[in-house]
């Protein structure tokens, strides 16, 4: 601890240099959060669950798309694939926002945060951002390689190509769906604890125990019941947007002609997470 | 310079707590003590410099900008370490301190140097590569040190910089901060409840107190009042007590110590006089200054 002499032959060098505005600032929570959503700069214990999910949903990709270019089977097209890995994402999203957030709660930096120029909206837009990132890649990635999959054993040439393509675009659409969605929930419920392991138990928890909620609407008497069935957990929700959007899915859920109503669920459930979650940083922020 | 103004500051928690009340006090650049109890109101008082938190009413500025409306200045010119524990224990002290440069505005490549900068001042060097989990306490304090001077600020606001360090480590700390304020050029404001451990490197002291203002002035007008004789002989004190009292001196004894304020350079000369005519063998004569701490003391019996 003595080591004060070394210290004072160095003189401190003032920084003169450019400071940038709050837009950089969320820039780099952004990035910053992206990258530890996969455990890049993190321990190699942290790199392992992000992965393991990521391969499984890439292997799967890759199957489907062998599957398909060799036996011409479709296993599944870009919309059921989503569906069909929706407990892989569930998975994801609660390993990695707990990471994002619960982390900090837990270590106390956030004094070190909200004392610098950044505002509670910055950060958790950032980290909202930032997951929505990753879940979008988690599963436009496996879909790029299906589409790179069909492009290149396409017969049609130039044509069968682009209309590979056209399939594609919704399809990223409706993965980007699933990312806002499972996004704002698994921040918000992250956010409640400093305890990665509880937060983690809670998104899992949320997301699962919804799920037999919606079998026990849809077999009730009532047909607006059965259609309605799907609001009630955040997959079939999605899934009756695609209807809504689509016309048709791939699960039989039928959602009769409720599909705005669907649609205005979806939304309402991003808006009012990340308004309580504004709700909570703005306290948080305060200290 | 004045980089810290208040005027009647007033700061009320809803259910009635009042944190500080009718705090008016100027602050002049430099190294500045903020001293009071656990409680008394210095930790909203940094608070309100940080815009985390507006006050009640009356009013406050920092280098003359008002941390409520003008936050984002304020907070890119002032440095703050938290009492609390606040660093992540999975990553390394340089990843660390880089990614709260950026956050404080600075450019990729400015921030990864500035953070090893920082680092390298508060002393830690090849160590700053390991995770921060694996650290003793002294080093942690260093890298929340580190992180609040990472953006280059004109003013570090450090709450309970020395917490939980041994003597050693404290002593590092405290001499580590003042090098900042008179070698950086940085004005540091110090929050502690151990007033010995700030007069030591603070040029002045604001005294707090159940959020009134007790005292702020130099610490060299605090001190340099009067000075003070302390005589030790190892017998004869009551003698010596009454012959230096016959000779108009106030005497209060501490313990075995006899204190002598000293008015004039003459009493040095009469003491050791009538040490030598009573023939007592004498231990100790040092002329010491009055401690802050006396001061305060003094100050907080005469207000009950």
């Amino acid at each position: 601890m003595s080591d004060a002499g070394v210290i004072h032959d160095i003189g401190y060098q003032r920084y003169e240099g450019p400071r940038l505005g709050r837009t950089a600032v969320f820039g780099s929570i952004y990035q910053h959060g992206l990258r530890a959503s996969f455990g890049l700069g993190r321990s190699a214990k942290a790199k392992i669950f992000p992965w393991l999910v990521a391969g499984i949903v890439l292997l799967v990709a890759v199957i489907n798309a062998a599957v398909k270019a060799q036996a011409n089977i479709v296993l599944f097209d870009y919309f059921s694939f989503d569906d069909t890995m929706s407990w892989l994402v569930i998975f994801f999203v609660a390993i990695v926002a707990p990471e994002l957030v619960s982390r900090d709660i837990r270590s106390g930096v956030l004094p070190l945060y909200f004392s610098r120029p950044l505002r509670a909206f910055d950060y958790i837009g950032a980290k909202f951002v930032a997951l929505a990132t990753a879940v979008f890649l988690l599963l436009g990635v496996p879909q790029l390689i299906m589409f790179l999959g069909g492009a290149f054993t396409t017969d049609d040439g130039a044509k069968g190509v682009w209309n590979e393509f056209l399939d594609l675009v919704p399809g990223w659409g409706y993965s980007l769906l699933w990312a806002v969605l499972f996004a704002s929930i698994s921040l918000l419920i992250a956010s409640v604890t400093g305890k990665r392991a509880f937060a983690a138990g809670g998104i899992v928890a949320f997301f699962l125990m919804t799920a037999p909620v919606v079998g026990v609407l849809s077999i009730l008497p009532s047909t607006t019941a059965q259609h309605l069935a799907g609001l009630a957990s955040p997959m079939s929700l999605l899934v009756g947007v695609q209807s809504w959007l689509r016309g048709r899915n791939d699960l039989d859920l039928d959602i009769g002609e409720f599909g705005v109503i669907y649609g205005i669920e979806l939304f309402c459930l991003v808006f009012a997470a990340m308004l309580l979650l504004l709700a909570r940083y703005r306290k948080v922020a305060s200290l | 310079m004045t980089i810290i103004a208040t005027q009647s500051l007033t700061k009320t928690y809803g259910g009635g707590v009042t944190a500080l009340s009718e705090l008016t006090v100027d602050v002049e650049a430099g190294v500045i003590g903020l001293v009071g109890a656990n409680g008394a109101g210095k930790s909203t008082f940094i608070k309100i410099m940080l815009g985390l938190t507006a006050p009640t009413s009356g009013d406050v500025r920092v280098f003359g900008l008002d941390p409520v409306t003008e936050t984002d200045q304020v907070r890119a010119r002032v440095g703050y370490m938290p009492e609390n524990d606040c660093l992540p224990p999975d990553v390394s002290a340089a990843e660390f301190v880089t990614h709260l440069g950026r956050l404080s505005g600075l450019p990729k490549t400015a921030a990864r140097e500035r953070a090893s900068e920082a680092l390298r001042h508060v002393g830690l060097y090849e160590e700053r590569y390991r995770q921060i989990g694996g650290y003793s306490t002294g080093m942690k304090q260093r890298v929340k040190l580190a992180q609040a001077l990472v953006h280059d600020p004109d003013l570090l606001l450090l709450d309970e910089p020395t917490n939980g360090l041994d003597p050693a480590g404290r002593d590092a700390m405290l001499s580590l901060v003042h090098r900042i304020g008179n070698e950086f050029g940085i004005s540091v404001v110090v929050c502690s409840h151990l007033l010995g451990e700030v007069e030591r490197i603070c040029d002045s002291l604001i005294a707090i107190e159940a959020g009134r203002l007790l005292r702020a002035d130099r610490i060299s007008a605090m001190t340099g009042v009067s000075d003070v004789l302390a005589v030790e002989v190892s017998e004869g004190t009551d003698e010596l007590a009454e012959a230096l009292t016959q000779l108009q001196l106030t005497v209060t004894r501490e313990g075995r110590l006899l204190l002598v304020p000293l008015t004039a350079q003459s009493d040095y000369d009469a003491i050791l006089r009538a040490v030598a005519e009573l023939d007592l063998p004498l231990h100790r004569l040092d002329q010491r200054r009055h401690r802050v701490a006396e001061l305060f003391t003094a100050k907080e019996t005469a207000d009950v």
